[in-house]
């Protein structure tokens, strides 16, 4: 994997980035610094943990702290919350999001973004995310503009955007990306379901993350 | 969360009947029941921090529960309730949740916000 001095990820729920966490966690290998912006506290997650220990008002906190320890295994060295609501990203004011994602793209300058590629998040928030980073990546000068690679989780994906251009063998990164999973534990067997469906290899010794490159021009 | 004591949440409905509280209102089938399976329907709806006030509050049934809040101009309701949080005073928690411990449905009352 190419090496970057700073990344920037905006993914809209603790647990998006655990996904990815093999790719990231290569990254910050590498002597990346890495900034997540997890944009809610997905506080409307169905899952309370088996058997519950959270409820609907306790969810957002209990969440709040597995996401710091999820980043914590990964390794990411700044993570913002910035609040929003879960499940209501797309009925913010879209400007004025993207302008908030434009202003740290600007403070930061990361030659690489991940985010969800709009329109294959399948969740409304993860669209929305991807949305709103586009538009502000747009809206930089083009010689300013970081890469932005895409999650895209969609069943017609590559029948819409074709192969993904980049597939990250993180062979070496499995069990830690399990040990990321497992810190959101109010979620962690539903991540694991959905882990085994999109890769059977996950807990194998072979596994990929693959990514789509959002096309600018 | 702890299956529900009938009694213990009818006291209270009772505590908070006549007065204007905070009423969360949700039921969902997860953001990914058509992602999951193509026959089912993504689909939910919630309400939050909606001020109501209701004369009359009833939990009914055998379990799983219905609980039915009469306000001065129509009703609330909520069916599938299966657990509830009994550490809270001020706070009526209590929700419906299936056989992997997912919440389908939930009803919270609170004299103050969410």
């Amino acid at each position: 994997m190419e090496r970057h001095r700073h990344i920037v990820v905006v993914l809209p729920h603790p647990d998006d980035e655990s996904m990815i966490a093999g790719t990231l966690a290569t990254h910050i290998q590498q002597g990346s610094i890495m900034t997540y912006v997890c944009l809610t506290l997905g506080e409307m997650g169905r899952n309370m943990g088996n058997p519950a220990f959270a409820n609907r008002v306790t969810l957002p906190q209990i969440r709040k702290r597995e996401l710091e320890e999820a980043c914590r295994r990964i390794g990411i060295q700044d993570v913002r919350m910035w609040g929003y609501h879960d499940k209501m990203v797309e009925f913010e004011e879209q400007g004025e999001l993207s302008v908030k994602i434009e202003q740290l793209l600007t403070e930061l300058q990361p030659s690489l973004v991940y985010t969800f590629y709009p329109g294959h998040g399948v969740h409304p928030d993860h669209d929305a995310t991807g949305a709103a980073v586009i538009e502000a990546v747009k809206r930089m000068p083009s010689e300013l503009r970081p890469t932005v690679h895409c999650v895209a989780i969609t069943p017609n994906r590559r029948k819409v955007l074709g192969e993904p251009e980049v597939v990250n063998d993180i062979s070496d990164y499995v069990e830690q990306k399990i040990y990321a999973i497992q810190a959101h534990q109010s979620q962690a067997q539903m991540l694991l379901d959905s882990l085994k469906k999109e890769d059977a290899a996950s807990h194998g010794k072979h596994s990929t993350e693959m990514f789509w490159i959002y096309p600018f021009h | 969360m702890q299956p529900i004591q009938q009694e213990q949440v009818q006291q209270l409905l009772q505590s908070f009947q006549n007065k204007r509280v905070y009423l969360h209102l949700e039921m969902t089938t997860g953001a990914y029941a058509s992602h999951r399976d193509k026959s089912k329907l993504t689909a939910s709806v919630f309400t939050k921090n909606t001020v109501i006030q209701y004369s009359h509050g009833t939990i009914a049934g055998n379990g799983p529960y219905r609980i039915g809040l009469k306000t001065e101009d129509g009703w609330v309701y909520a069916e599938g309730l299966t657990h509830w949080d009994e550490q809270e005073v001020n706070q009526l928690i209590i929700a419906g949740h299936d056989q992997q411990g997912k919440l389908m449905v939930c009803l919270m009352l609170s004299e103050s916000p969410f």
